[in-house]
């Protein structure tokens, strides 16, 4: 009498879903792709260096950022070591965004959109507007005077803007729960979404080029 | 540092000195970035550095 296992192969089926995924992604995302140890002549200016830049500022944001929440207002307000991780957390994030906005000039000015890049551009444009959220909430959970002073002052806006019934900056725990949990971890995903999307279109050519190319 | 900044004021535009410095300071640092000679290595035969 003849016996089926379903163990019999090793081989998968055509439609084993795991096989169409991972041929999908070495498809669309081939490792020399990914991690490239070569960069086309002209990625030689220093303004390709301001994204770099604004992806080390976050690193530093979310690791100081993670000590802060380990540790606690008491930690960072009372202690010399705490006060220097939140001006470190403070600093980073000035950098973050100095960088951020000089890195959206240059792409601006070099229409980095061309070619298929138009939905790189626009998660970079969503990723600007849950940065400037997260700070936002973030100046309401310092536990200082300050964010007493932001949130009575942003409470007007907020109920101005029609956000005021599901987004009470007078409520310290939602504030702080999305600063420190839901909008740093859209901002993650969507940097490295960003930078994966980067990577499978690599750099766009300047527009001397392509008219020199053309002619 | 505990005092309000000063602000410059003309008609609708309305900003403190240290946001001015610091966009004036960005504006600048945008131009070195354009003009800064870029350290290259040598380009290969398919216009790779």
């Amino acid at each position: 009498m003849e016996t089926k296992t379903t163990m019999d192969t090793t081989k998968p089926g055509p439609s084993s879903w795991t096989l169409r995924v991972r041929q999908l992604l070495e498809r669309r995302l081939p490792m020399d792709h990914l991690l490239p140890d070569r960069q086309p002549y002209y990625v030689g200016s220093w303004v390709y260096v301001f994204g770099v830049i604004t992806i080390a500022a976050v690193g530093w944001v979310v690791l100081s950022g993670v000590v802060l929440a380990f540790m606690g207002p008491q930690w960072w307000h009372d202690s010399r070591l705490g006060r220097f991780f939140n001006s470190m957390h403070f600093w980073s994030v000035q950098l973050f965004f100095i960088f951020m906005v000089l890195h959206l000039w240059g792409q601006y000015f070099m229409a980095g959109w061309r070619h298929g890049r138009a939905s790189t551009w626009l998660i970079g444009v969503v990723i600007f507007g849950i940065s400037i959220l997260t700070a936002f909430t973030g100046y309401l959970s310092q536990q200082n005077f300050d964010a007493q002073y932001i949130a009575i002052n942003a409470k007007d806006a907020m109920n101005a803007a029609g956000a005021g019934a599901f987004f009470n900056v007078l409520n310290f725990g939602q504030m702080y729960g999305l600063h420190v949990m839901l909008l740093p971890i859209g901002v993650i995903l969507l940097v490295a979404l960003h930078i994966v999307m980067v990577r499978m279109r690599g750099v766009v050519k300047p527009i001397d080029a392509e008219g020199a190319a053309r002619s | 540092m505990n005092s309000p900044a000063t602000y410059l004021h003309w008609g609708f535009i309305l900003i403190s000195i240290p946001n001015l410095l610091v966009i004036g300071g960005m504006v600048v640092l945008f131009g070195i970035a354009l003009v800064a000679p870029f350290p290259h290595g040598d380009k290969d035969d398919d216009g790779h550095n």
